[in-house]
């Protein structure tokens, strides 16, 4: 009987851990969220979450440094992703060719994805040192004045960059790479009898069939970028000022040091919007781009 | 095929069931556990602590086993970072969890709001105990620092001063005396500022609500504050003058990147021999004069922070307390490990490594002064006889309101107006006071 049972719903039984772990770790905390953003509530045990409506997002609509730490995570993304992009399909289409110590290559290039990012954003908070670190001493010897990197209101988003663009390179570069070896030779062949240049080939061949694969690539790291914390914090903490605060900084200072859960959670709701309909108008863009190629 | 489908499903279910029934006679057994008389009073309780990355901490943690041995109580200790503990504790407390049962707060960042949500349990019974303990002789201001709605929220374990470090070789070098006002100071940064050869005049804190506590000192002795009553003040003449001496030595003589610096990276750079003057905590006075850190371990001064129009008015603060969980399932039990930890014995012992104790007799005790440089030790006394209490604004929202003093000599450092950033910082501040009111 029981054993029968267990054979009919067998699918479900298996499932089911897994359903409940994305139902309470994942949806429950998503409502939740939505929930504490109309209340006003600085984390009291005794004074219970008060009822304020809408009020919490009228403040963020009306609060400049909130629209400033959009302009700086939509500058961050704009960047990084640009960068990531181009080297990292530079390095992918490099390292395919065959060369003398390929495989070490590989490897040397992928390692900064394996580094734990808090750890790399205290190495590069020496790197960027203004007056001891290893940068601004290199920077001097090709004859450039030293800088403040990380210490500049002007420098301090592509300084930032430069640290994600040196860490998540790799993961474009692996996912290109896998895109590659499925391209098939035939069309490679073809071209060298009719006679297409290297740069022909390229063009007309190679990015075109692993455009889906790169697509792929930037959907994963637009997320992923979006809310980067980990590098920022652990490097400015939103600073100097509030001229590297994005949206996840702004989020947390808001909750853990201004103690104001019903607007940071009215921010990270908004975020969440924002981070779902870039998402989503990115699929939609590459359905688009599939239908043609 | 299909059987061995069905082999499977079946011990997978049964591991499933057998991992349920371990789970639950886990549980009973824990139950049982009782204490056998040992004598000991706290025999198989444990404590969890919370504590912040501090020299003190260290010390603690070194003579615990000792105090487990004594009571037979289990404590764990883990710290952390300032704002990481600040994060924890509030996240425990918040989802009334028993742990920590003691944990190390910044009464003036958060014994206000952590009182308002009823996360501390007064003390004032429990320090009355035990008369031993002798709690009179805890320094009166640095037990007023601690105190919310007339109790007492924590006990202070570490009082804070801010001094003027300077490089002894670089004044004698340009035969300047050590600098008594603020615009003296001023004279002597200029003088020694020569970032060619790698000397920035002065350095400090740069980071926006970080600054704020050291430039609080500037305000104090310039005849500013942040309030007057329930009325913000800081873009008062005075204030903006303290702001100006503080923002624009940075700006002018400080090093690159400073808006990014809080002490540690400021006292790294002195340490390193990169700047004549630096101002802070005096509690932080070791990484100046630890060889294995510092490059002038050996040329460093102290001195008595400057006088300004009104005085010389350093903040004299108690920078940590430690207090208990109201939650706690073995309260008796964490005093007696605050007790221990606070005790005239602990803190004479830690005294004398150097990590100055808020109990008056330690500081009477020539012995227990004896590894401090006699100079700072005369500074740290005359600081606390003048002090100012607080160093930061005394109200609910405190990361707030520093976010937006900070502003102040942020904007001033970028090359805003001074006055116009002030004006914008006061009405801020003002909105967030009149908002904490009306809570």
């Amino acid at each position: 009987m029981s054993a029968s049972w267990l054979d009919k719903n067998f699918k479900w039984v298996m499932t089911l851990p897994a359903l409940l772990f994305v139902l309470l770790m994942m949806v429950f905390p998503i409502i939740y969220t939505v929930r504490i953003s109309f209340f006003e509530w600085s984390m009291s045990a005794s004074t219970p979450p008060r009822w304020v409506g809408l009020e919490n997002y009228y403040q963020l609509m009306v609060d400049v440094r909130f629209w400033k730490s959009v302009w700086h995570t939509f500058q961050f993304m704009v960047y990084a992703l640009l960068l990531q992009m181009i080297l990292g399909v530079g390095i992918a289409l490099l390292l395919h060719r065959d060369f003398i110590g390929k495989s070490f290559a590989k490897t040397v290039f992928l390692l900064p994805m394996v580094a734990t990012p808090v750890a790399m954003g205290l190495v590069w908070i020496l790197i960027y040192e203004p007056t001891g670190g290893v940068l601004n001493h290199l920077v001097q010897l090709v004859g450039i004045r030293p800088m403040d990197w990380l210490g500049s209101v002007k420098q301090v988003i592509p300084s930032l960059v430069i640290i994600d663009v040196w860490e998540w390179t790799p993961m474009i570069t692996l996912i290109t790479m896998a895109g590659l070896t499925t391209i098939p030779k035939d069309p490679y062949e073809s071209a060298d009898v009719d006679g297409a240049t290297g740069w022909q080939k390229l063009w007309y061949i190679t990015l075109p069939m692993l455009q889906p694969t790169i697509l792929v690539a930037v959907m994963l790291r637009l997320i992923d970028v979006l809310k980067t914390f980990d590098i920022i914090y652990s490097t400015t903490q939103g600073g100097p000022g509030s001229s590297s605060e994005t949206l996840n900084i702004y989020g947390y200072v808001m909750a853990f040091q201004y103690f104001k859960l019903g607007s940071a959670s009215s921010l990270l709701v908004i975020f969440f919007i924002i981070v779902m309909s870039l998402t989503l108008l990115f699929m939609f863009v590459r359905k688009r781009l599939g239908g043609i190629s | 095929m299909e059987k061995t489908r069905k082999a499977l499903k079946i011990s997978a279910s049964a591991v499933l069931c057998i991992s349920m029934l371990a789970a639950c006679s886990n549980s009973g057994t824990s139950k049982s556990n009782e204490v056998a008389g040992t004598g000991k009073p706290f025999q198989n309780k444990k404590l969890t602590v919370f504590m912040a990355n501090h020299p003190w901490v260290e010390l603690i943690k070194s003579y615990l086993p000792e105090f487990e041995n004594k009571t037979g109580m289990k404590v764990d200790i883990q710290s952390f970072a300032d704002d990481q503990l600040s994060q924890k504790n509030s996240v425990q407390l918040t989802s009334k969890a028993a742990t920590p049962d003691v944990f190390m707060i910044r009464p003036l960042q958060e014994a206000r709001l952590y009182a308002k949500n009823d996360w501390l349990e007064p003390l004032d019974e429990y320090v009355k105990k035990d008369t031993s303990y002798d709690f009179n002789d805890f320094s009166k201001s640095a037990v007023a620092g601690t105190i919310v709605n007339n109790k007492i929220m924590a006990i202070p374990v570490i009082s804070d001063q801010e001094v003027l470090y300077y490089r002894k070789d670089l004044l004698a070098k340009a035969g300047l005396s050590v600098p008594k006002t603020l615009d003296e100071l001023e004279n002597a940064i200029k003088k020694l500022h020569d970032p060619d050869n790698g000397v920035y005049g002065f350095v400090a804190r740069g980071q926006r609500a970080l600054l704020v506590a050291q430039a609080s000192s500037f305000l104090f002795s310039e005849g500013g504050d942040f309030t007057k009553g329930d009325k913000a003040v800081v873009n008062s003449p005075e204030a903006i003058k303290a702001f100006k001496y503080y923002g624009g030595w940075l700006k002018n003589y400080g090093p690159p990147g400073v808006m990014n610096m809080s002490w540690p990276q400021a006292m790294g750079l002195f340490a390193q021999g990169k700047a004549a003057f630096f101002t802070d905590a005096s509690s932080i006075y070791q990484n100046a004069i630890d060889k294995e850190k510092s490059k002038v371990a050996d040329q460093v001064g102290y001195a008595l922070f400057p006088a300004g129009s009104a005085g010389s008015k350093p903040y004299n603060i108690t920078a940590w307390g430690i207090s208990l969980n109201p939650k706690s399932t073995n309260k008796d039990g964490a005093w007696e490990f605050i007790k221990w930890a606070t005790s005239k014995e602990m803190t004479l012992r830690t005294q004398k490594t150097g990590v100055p104790g808020v109990r008056d007799s330690v500081w009477n005790n020539p012995e227990a002064v004896s590894s401090f440089p006699p100079e700072l030790v005369s500074v740290i006394k005359e600081s606390k006889n003048i002090g100012v209490g607080y160093d930061r604004p005394q109200i609910v929202s405190v990361g707030e309101a520093r976010d937006a003093i900070g502003d102040i000599v942020i904007k001033y450092i970028m090359g805003e107006d001074i006055q116009a950033a002030a004006d914008k910082a006061n009405k801020d501040f003002q909105a967030i006071i009149d908002k904490d009111k009306s809570k």
